[in-house]
């Protein structure tokens, strides 16, 4: 970073006075975020480590056993594989399903279509709604007797179903009730879709290219950097669900919704063993670690920047 | 003549399947409204009516003070005061220090601070549980709070960042050509010209506080000091079947959320625009 004080006659001890001073202030504005990276995030991966090698419990004394709690992770506790069944079993469900329905919303939103903002609006209100009152609210719309879902199904002469209180169909149901807030993916597809350059869609229909072939070879490659970046936020989102399973089913019927974060809430917060939970946690973290890094590396294959103007 | 007859039908399936969607998004919403102002009578009837009959009113009076919501609303508001202005202090100075001063391993750290953002909440939660435990602050709001002073979150040091990098060089140099130091240069160049990025991290960050919910579950115990995503939960506890009184209770904390989006639509699209583009 050049100044223009390089010029005047003591400038190198001006410029080195000015360094001096971009660094002092450059430090102290960055102090609170990197003693917050110290002290809330890394600290507290490294010391969730350290605890998952022990057998604490909040009143008990902390003894070193090894690797003892991810062995029983493994192959004694059985509600640690169903939770870990249950989440991917939601994520493997709602993140397809989430990426398709957003991307042909934004598609379709992105067709000039008159009252574009008021379409984005609704689509994206559910998105606001806390996922304590959403919770609520489906609890009821997915209600057996009296819910709105019920009656709908019933109207259409079709068979009513148990929704979240039947071991079936409660993920499923969960599934369903994510696709409602979609709305958040959808506006940065549509943002995604308006960026992509005019030319490039001419330059097909020059080729005689129709609709397909526009779609194919000009929008799903300029939009995979959009792809990715919503496919890994949902990822990570997806496999860290806990209000709906505090609010609606508590883990149940039969465990069918023990999500990965609830059984941790009650490993660590109800039964008090603190190491085991921060076990679980390491599982999740290099879980997530694992995914992501795989979407990254695969990302090359399928990921499209134009130029290479991004940062 | 046929090519536009397919360019009508084009759209109308369009704003059929566009139209068909949005009273889909929107059912939930009506059901929502409608059961928050039926008798329990009306509620228990199938098939469901629509309109109540009666409106019930006094389910929104009822609800709202069986429990107290109004001091929930007031614990929130608190603690959305002491958070948002935490997170606006501390990730304006790190943007503004992440974007333009330069310091032995700011590009090192900068990435550190970008890599949380993929960081699963759930690996610090506990030994950071712990550590209030340990300085006596549980069941205070020290925990929901303090985190909100330490950064800001990083999401909200990069969109700052990426906002200080549009504005133009030129503006600052001359400050520190007429001796200002950084401080000044933020506070009279930057913020003002950085509102919109601003808003955007203050409605971003009324948001979180007001949808969290595992935080006031695990720190806050006694029910007075409850936020009202907690207190509406803990509503749930006590009346499991009273509906209309639920769903009065949820349309209470989810109404200023809407009314918040109505006034700073612009901001939210904007926003979330943002956190998109970095790809």
């Amino acid at each position: 970073m050049n100044r223009a004080m390089t010029k005047l006659p003591p400038g190198k001890m001006r410029l080195s006075g000015v360094a001096r001073m971009e660094r002092n202030w450059g430090i102290l504005f960055a102090l609170p975020a990197i003693l917050g990276f110290f002290i809330f995030v890394l600290g507290p991966i490294i010391a969730a480590l350290v605890f998952s090698l022990t057998n604490w419990s909040i009143g008990s004394d902390m003894e070193f056993i090894g690797l003892d709690n991810y062995r029983t992770m493994v192959a004694e506790d059985t509600l640690f594989t169903k939770s870990l069944f249950v989440t991917v079993y939601y994520a493997l469900g709602s993140v397809p399903l989430g990426i398709v329905i957003s991307f042909a919303v934004a598609m379709l939103l992105n067709q000039k279509v008159r009252g574009l903002s008021i379409f984005r609006t609704i689509y994206y209100l559910p998105v606001l709604v806390p996922t304590i009152a959403n919770s609520m609210l489906w609890l009821w719309l997915f209600n057996p007797d009296f819910g709105l879902l019920n009656s709908i199904l019933d109207s259409a002469g079709l068979p009513k179903s148990q929704w979240i209180y039947d071991e079936g169909t409660a993920i499923p149901s969960l599934i369903l009730m994510s696709t409602w807030g979609i709305g958040n993916a959808a506006v940065i597809f549509l943002a995604g879709l308006q960026g992509v350059p005019g030319h490039l869609y001419e330059a097909v229909e020059i080729d005689g290219g129709g609709a397909l072939r526009k779609f194919w070879h000009v929008t799903l490659p300029s939009m995979t950097p959009t792809i990715f970046f919503n496919l890994v936020m949902m990822i990570i989102g997806t496999l860290q669900v806990f209000d709906q399973a505090y609010v609606m089913t508590n883990g149940g019927p039969n465990n069918a919704t023990l999500f990965y974060i609830f059984y941790l809430y009650r490993k660590a917060f109800t039964e008090t063993h603190m190491a085991y939970a921060s076990a679980m946690a390491w599982v999740l973290f290099l879980i997530i670690m694992a995914l992501t890094a795989l979407v990254f590396r695969s990302s090359r294959f399928w990921v499209y920047y134009e130029g290479e103007g991004r940062s | 003549m046929n090519l536009s007859r397919m360019m009508m039908i084009h759209r109308t399936l369009i704003y059929f399947i566009l139209i068909s969607g949005s009273i889909v998004m929107l059912f939930p919403f009506l059901w929502l409204v409608r059961s928050s102002v039926m008798s329990t009578a009306q509620i228990f009837t199938f098939p469901p009516e629509w309109i109540p009959r009666p409106f019930e009113w006094s389910n929104y009076k009822d609800a709202l003070t069986v429990v107290p919501f109004f001091k929930y609303f007031l614990n929130t508001m608190l603690i959305e005061l002491f958070v948002i202005t935490g997170i606006v202090i501390t990730s304006s100075l790190a943007g503004y220090s992440f974007a333009r001063l330069k310091w032995p391993f700011r590009n090192i750290m900068f990435g550190l601070v970008l890599s949380t953002l993929m960081m699963p909440y759930a690996v610090t939660l506990i030994p950071t549980f712990m550590l209030w435990k340990s300085l006596g602050a549980i069941n205070t709001y020290l925990p929901l709070i303090v985190p909100a002073w330490f950064g800001g979150g990083a999401f909200n040091i990069f969109l700052l960042r990426q906002f200080f990098n549009t504005i133009p060089r030129d503006l600052d140099e001359a400050a520190y050509m007429d001796g200002a130091n950084p401080l000044i240069v933020l506070w009279r160049i930057m913020l003002p010209l950085s509102k919109p990025a601003l808003i955007v991290v203050t409605i971003f960050a009324f948001i979180g506080t007001w949808n969290d919910f595992l935080g006031p579950l695990i720190y806050l115990s006694s029910d007075e000091k409850f936020t009202l995503a907690l207190g509406l939960a803990s509503f749930r506890g006590l009346y499991n079947a009273q509906w209309g009184y639920l769903m009065a209770a949820s349309s209470a904390v989810v109404a200023p959320i809407i009314v918040l989006f109505f006034f700073g639509q612009r901001y939210f699209i904007e926003g979330i625009t943002l956190t998109g583009i970095k790809g």
